[in-house]
């Protein structure tokens, strides 16, 4: 087995200093914690961590969890157990488009593997590494829940099925030079429908 | 009562329970990992897989509730297989290492792959390799061991309250951890290493120190606080190892304090083995025992009685504190005293010196008071068990608090810091809430009760107190004493009956005594003892009281002498001996009756066993071990309505560094360096 991590915890160098919600979102997580009562105030962690991802360019730094943990008064150590256990959240910068390759069993049965080694050999990358220009940067991730068009890769928000080592490719390069893409299955498949 | 079978057995177990626990009553061991019985159920070790009739598939019985007519098999074959697979998918990522951990040997996994073990791994690929976490100077980790049962996850949420550590990452990059490796900081983390059923977390200070098996093992007490922490004493040759708790629902249940577990190793260090006397430099010169007696026999002849006064120690067992009372009865000098922070007390009312609800007594509580008390730093044991109660199922425990703040991670109504806050508690508000309850648990400190203001303080509590409270069949007004020798010594009346005024401490500074008996006692500022009081130290470790004796007396410390203590709710408890004094140190009774035959008066006992027998004549509540007799709280008058602003403040400021021992304590200091300064 792999010694890979999920997550990374950044460098101190790429770690900002402070962390704020800005006032937008301020408003916005004290909606979000009135939704849940407040001996469960834990419940409250995931979509303030998203709100806090979204601020601070798809990536939560140290700072972000610990503010995370001083707004709602719960152990830091227990934001950072959620943080690193849901795929969704990072933990060092991502690129412009961060690519995540299912690698649950289906995927893995139907060639997962591949597509993870063209990623990394494309860019020079490792799991949870990112490119020099700041364009791509990779993750692995566990079920995506598309396992009827496996294999699959979600890029930023959207997910890219049905893919084999050429398609991806082609994908890849049009990202690259900011052409337009199809979202969904890569192959001659509308959805999910029964390959004819 | 639903009745059960286990292997075809009938049995009738209470409602509610699980049928791990059901199997342990009908006399069946269940292997398991993460269950504990004092921690929530997890589940997740799987360990404990049983057969249940009507189920396809095997049932963990630690988290499965038992139900009417249950049938529970756990010798099939089934269940044999599922937990060999069980202990062969743990095994996949647990390294082969046993030979050089120290766990080995009382290891749980050690121990069930034994009986549950291949014997062989069908495993080829790579094991996964986990990086060690720093958790500070006690807990030592290695982490690629751990097999994620979340018991210390558990116990930092449940019983030490400090939520430090957690599991980060998911499954196979699981990994347990505290925040960014931040130091743990709680009084109790070290109970993570009993906890712990591999070698995941183990003692620092006991890293490759020694095997279980060629342990001696004495069950003891702790005399670090006064809890009096039912322990059990590892040692090899002379030296104390290790110290671990034994189980005493009535005090610790199942946990000690970081202190009780590793200030041990202060016993080795800067110890007093002989005799001393300073010399006309003012340097101290190596002596012997017989100029010793000759230079104390001309002091205590030339001095005039009433100018001698006589203070014992905080650590002292019984049979040492009533030696010298007796010795000190024997040559007519009555200025003594075993309060070294000038404590507020009542003599001869027990009452008033006890936590008299007792320790288990919290249990049955249901609200509390505390008054100047840092239950973290004075009695961590206690401050757990409160914290249990107030978060038990109905989640209706008011705590009250007056004194400083500090982080006891239970809600609390804050009344203030100062003094005059305590008159907060007057207020229609709070007086109804505690009138409210029925059985109400007031906690005073030694903070508030040594301060000048001691004596107000208490009586205004107590008269509150008995305005409040209906039900005279509980006692709930509880004073938390400090230090494990203290209630045996108010017990054995070590105070000057006639002379009860507060103002001993001020004498002895404004030059009143001319010769000052330290017995063990080193809590006083030696600058401010005048320079013509010639200072005795008797004592067993090398510390403040060293720079300022005239002459120093070697004695031995609490594991070389079998002793009495009694703990704060007046229960007495044995302290066994486990080794040898060093360097053949007198026992104290012995050093007292030479030091009366060369005075020349007649000793009064000549053994140990007789010593004792006076001792229970006299104080017959000594001879009853383990039992605690409850006291009726007494009325009060005379209660004056203002006090200070000043802030109340605990009596111990560094909860790693109380006494002589634990202030030479090595691992202590270090905990004190790293701990202390996080906070």
């Amino acid at each position: 087995m792999s010694t890979s991590k999920f997550k990374i915890i950044a460098e101190e160098q790429s770690q900002p200093l402070t962390f704020n919600f800005s006032s937008e979102n301020l408003t916005k997580a004290k909606k979000i914690i009135k939704m849940y009562p407040s001996n469960f105030k834990e419940s409250s962690i995931m979509p303030l961590l998203s709100i806090a991802q979204e601020q601070n360019h798809g990536w939560l730094p140290k700072k972000a969890i610990e503010y995370v943990s001083n707004f709602i008064e719960v152990p830091e150590i227990k934001v950072l157990e959620i943080a690193t256990f849901y795929s969704m959240y990072n933990l060092s910068p991502v690129g412009k488009f961060h690519i995540e390759v299912c690698t649950t069993t289906p995927c893995m049965l139907r060639g997962s593997d591949p597509m993870l080694d063209l990623c990394k050999k494309k860019f020079g990358l490792e799991i949870g590494g990112i490119t020099e220009d700041g364009l791509f940067s990779l993750g692995r991730v566990e079920c995506l829940g598309a396992c009827v068009n496996a294999p699959v890769v979600k890029i930023n928000e959207n997910y890219y099925e049905d893919l084999d080592s050429e398609s991806l490719n082609t994908l890849l390069d049009s990202l690259k030079m900011n052409k337009k893409v199809k979202i969904g299955p890569q192959s001659k498949r509308k959805g999910s429908e029964p390959v004819k | 009562m639903p009745k059960i079978f286990i292997n075809e057995k009938p049995i009738k177990v209470d409602d509610g329970i699980t049928v791990l626990q059901a199997c342990e009553i009908a006399g069946i061991e269940i292997p398991r990992f993460c269950y504990h019985e004092r921690l929530s159920i997890a589940g997740n070790c799987r360990m404990c897989l049983v057969e249940m009739e009507n189920s396809v598939k095997p049932v963990a019985s630690c988290a499965m509730p038992v139900a009417e007519g249950m049938n529970i098999k756990t010798n099939t074959e089934m269940v044999e297989k599922a937990r060999k697979g069980v202990m062969e998918f743990l095994l996949i990522n647990h390294p082969l290492d046993c030979p050089i951990c120290d766990q080995g040997g009382e290891c749980d996994l050690q121990d069930q792959a034994m009986a549950y073990g291949k014997g062989f791994s069908r495993f080829v690929e790579k094991k996964r390799a986990v990086k060690d976490k720093h958790l500070g100077p006690l807990i030592k980790t290695h982490m690629t061991r751990c097999i994620h049962c979340t018991r210390c996850v558990r116990f930092s949420e449940e019983v030490a309250g400090n939520n430090q550590l957690g599991t980060v990452g998911r499954g196979e990059d699981t990994e347990i951890t505290s925040y960014l490796e931040k130091t743990i900081d709680s009084e109790l983390s070290g109970n993570v290493i009993d906890l712990c059923p591999v070698g995941a977390l183990t003692s620092k200070p006991y890293a490759f120190v020694a095997r279980p098996w060629e342990l001696k093992k004495t069950n003891s007490i702790d005399v670090f606080d006064a809890v009096g922490s039912n322990i059990r004493l590892d040692s090899k040759g002379d030296k104390i190892l290790r110290v671990l708790p034994r189980i005493n629902e009535d005090i610790n249940e199942e946990w000690i304090s970081d202190k009780t577990r590793f200030a041990y190793d202060g016993l080795n260090h800067q110890r007093i083995d002989r005799f001393y006397v300073r010399d006309s430099n003012g340097d101290i010169q190596e002596s012997s025992e017989e100029t010793v007696l000759k230079l104390l026999k001309s002091k205590f002849s030339e001095t005039d009685k009433k100018k001698i006064f006589s203070f014992c120690g905080n650590l002292l067992d019984c049979e040492s504190i009533f030696s010298f009372k007796s010795f000190l009865k024997k040559i007519n000098s009555d200025n003594l005293d075993c309060r070294q922070d000038n404590s507020f007390f009542i003599p001869k009312k027990r009452s008033s010196y006890l936590f008299n609800s007792t320790i288990s007594g919290i249990d049955d509580s249901d609200l509390c008071v505390i008054v100047g008390s840092d239950l973290r730093k004075e009695a961590p044991i206690i401050g757990a068990r409160l914290r249990k109660r107030s978060l038990e199922k109905d989640n209706n425990y008011p705590v009250i608090r007056i004194g400083y703040k500090y982080d006891l991670s239970m809600k609390t109504i804050e009344l203030g810091n100062s003094y005059s806050s305590i008159l907060n508690l007057q207020k229609n508000m709070y007086k109804k809430l505690i009138s409210k309850a029925k059985k109400p648990l007031f906690i005073i400190g030694q903070g508030p009760l040594c301060s000048p203001e001691g004596e107000e303080i208490f009586n205004y509590l107590l008269s509150l107190h008995n305005s409040l409270v209906k039900d005279f069949t509980w006692n709930g007004f509880n004073i938390l004493q400090n230090y494990s020798g203290r209630v045996g010594a108010l017990d054995l009346e070590f105070y000057n009956k006639k002379n009860t005024k507060r103002n001993n401490i001020k004498d002895i500074y404004n030059g009143k005594y001319k010769v000052l008996y330290l017995f063990d006692a080193d809590e006083i500022d030696f600058s401010k003892i005048p320079k013509d009081t010639f200072v005795i130290y008797h004592g067993h470790h090398g510390d403040k009281a060293v720079s300022r004796a005239d002459v120093i007396i070697p004695m031995p410390c609490f594991t070389e002498k079998e002793g009495i203590y009694v703990n704060l709710e007046g229960r007495a408890q044995i302290s066994r001996q486990i080794k040898m004094p060093i360097s053949n140190v007198e026992h104290t009774w012995e050093f007292f009756n030479k030091f009366l035959s060369e005075l020349g008066i007649e000793r009064e006992y000549n053994s140990i066993q007789e010593l004792r027998n006076l001792m229970f004549n006299q104080y017959p509540n000594l001879m009853k071990i383990n039992e605690c007799k409850s006291e009726k709280m007494f009325k009060v008058k005379s209660v004056k309505r203002n006090f200070s602003k000043n802030d109340i403040l605990s009596n111990i400021s560094n909860f790693y560094m109380t006494d002589s021992v634990s202030r030479n304590s090595p691992t202590m200091s270090s905990c004190s360096l790293e701990i202390n300064n996080n906070i």
